[in-house]
């Protein structure tokens, strides 16, 4: 007999947080999965104040935010394995997690669900240039676990690369924690982040290369990084020839930019759509966060890069979801409830980087309907294969 | 050479135990329990974690979240352990990884 579960959500970040209390507290038994050995996703990375309304924490601190959810977890009797990766999903709702740390002795346990709730979040897009294999270059993401999480400085010199909210924001808590920031490098003719972010780095004295990119990354003897070559790039984003600097740095971070990990819905052959603005291929879902397969839900940067209190509000709306189908909510409270948090989407989804994700959800949602409609059971998918057990 | 985080603004950094000690490569160097391998190994200024099977290139922190394997390294004779997200314990004897070692378990 498989262990059974109403909701099984993968990934503890803040959109399946969020989906594993809101499926708790309407009753439902939630099993909550991740890697990770601290719950909270990238949450505790976020030593900065958020923005936006009260409704959204805006002056709390990423950290707190998760400590709080965590608290809620615990409150709406969320069970959390950590430590777990899920290796695979199976026809009938079935979910295969390995359990174990590397270099102990791993279990794999599958898990009979009734849905599945995917919020795996999103990895960070690499740059190549000659050299970007030296050890000492690194995701920006990764630098900022060193030092936010770890307490531990990746390296003394570090040059970024990016100037989007993360290369800004990045930059700046590796100075706080004791780093030198010898300078952020832009290919592009424009900042990519908030202004306010940028002031910070400029009031710090740090510069910015605008109009620039890494060619070449440097060895030393140790075989780690040391010089690095930037030039300056020309409308087509290649390096121009005789305008190549040096600049000293044992470490280069790299901010380009987020690609969402959305590949545990296809093993259940969930529909896909590609969206640049949202960072690449997402699974096609409609206004309840579901997939068009039934019983699968997606949530946070798996439907599309955006910031922690989307992923929140939209792990919620699968949460409650998922409870409504398996009957623990009320129809009309469940309807009602989710309005709300799509009204406080479209409010989060503004300005000129929200309207753009606005209108693009928006195209997502048109272009299920027109092409789903109704989400599938999987044993009317074509080609599904019953196993029995 | 300490890369510590000290004396931060928001964060609390302070350490409220003892280290421990821990061996790479012959070499005996302070961490703390709970702590990641890796975060133990850049404290003391070691960046390489492995060298790959082909050219034999050094490879080290990438992307810190168990995500990448570039930090992957023999740990108390396993090969292939995720030191970004393995947590330290006393006595733990790691060395780095040479292609696709075989380990000595």
């Amino acid at each position: 007999m498989l262990q059974e579960k109403d909701v099984v959500v993968v990934g503890a970040g803040p959109a399946g947080l969020a989906a594993a209390i809101e499926a708790g507290k309407a009753g439902a038994s939630v099993l909550l999965v991740d890697l990770n050995l601290m719950a909270g996703g990238q949450l505790f990375k976020q030593i900065h104040k958020f923005f936006g309304s009260s409704a959204h924490h805006s002056g709390t601190r990423g950290f707190d935010i998760g400590k709080m959810l965590l608290q809620e977890a615990k409150d709406a009797g969320v069970e959390i394995w950590l430590g777990s990766a899920v290796i695979g999903l199976f026809p009938g709702m079935k979910v295969a997690i390995e359990k174990g740390l590397d270099g102990t002795k791993k279990e794999v346990i599958t898990i009979q669900a009734k849905k599945i709730i995917v919020a795996t979040g999103a990895s960070e897009n690499v740059i190549r240039f000659k050299g970007w294999t030296t050890p000492g270059v690194m995701g920006a993401g990764a630098a900022q676990t060193m030092v936010n999480v770890n307490h531990v400085k990746p390296g003394r010199k570090i040059l970024m690369l990016g100037t989007g909210n993360v290369g800004l924001i990045v930059s700046y808590q590796l100075m706080q924690a004791g780093c030198q920031v010898v300078g952020l490098v832009e290919a592009a003719p424009k900042i990519g982040g908030y202004a306010v972010h940028a002031a910070k780095i400029k009031r710090a004295g740090v510069p910015i290369y605008m109009n620039h990119t890494i060619v070449e990354v440097k060895p030393g003897a140790d075989g780690c990084v040391e010089k690095v070559i930037i030039a300056q790039v020309d409308e087509k984003f290649n390096p121009i020839s005789g305008t190549e600097k040096e600049i000293e740095a044992d470490t280069v971070t790299l901010a380009a930019g987020l690609k969402p990990s959305a590949e545990l819905p296809k093993l259940m052959k969930c529909q896909y759509t590609f969206n640049g603005v949202f960072g690449g291929s997402i699974p096609l879902h409609n206004e309840n966060m579901e997939t068009s397969i039934e019983g699968i839900y997606v949530a946070g940067d798996t439907t599309g890069v955006e910031e922690a209190n989307t992923a929140l509000e939209e792990g919620k709306i699968a949460g409650i979801a998922a409870a409504q189908a398996l009957g623990y909510i009320d129809a009309k409270v469940a309807e009602e409830t989710k309005k709300e948090i799509w009204h406080r989407l479209v409010a989060l989804r503004m300005g000129p980087f929200g309207e753009r994700r606005l209108a693009e959800k928006e195209k997502i949602i048109a272009e299920y309907a027109m092409k789903i409609g109704a989400p599938v059971p999987e044993e009317n998918m074509e080609g599904y294969d019953h196993v029995d057990n | 050479m300490c890369m510590r985080v000290e004396n931060h603004v928001i964060l609390d950094v302070e350490k409220k135990v003892s280290p421990v000690e821990i061996t790479v490569d012959g070499l005996v160097i302070e961490a703390y329990e709970g702590e990641p391998v890796l975060g133990a190994l850049l404290n003391a200024g070691i960046k390489i974690n492995r060298y790959t099977v082909k050219r034999h290139e050094p490879r080290g922190l990438f992307c810190g979240i168990g995500q990448c394997t570039d930090c992957a390294m023999v740990v108390d004779g396993v090969p292939n352990v995720r030191t970004c997200i393995t947590p330290v314990k006393a006595g733990m004897v790691i060395k780095t990884q040479d292609g696709l070692s075989k380990g000595e378990a």
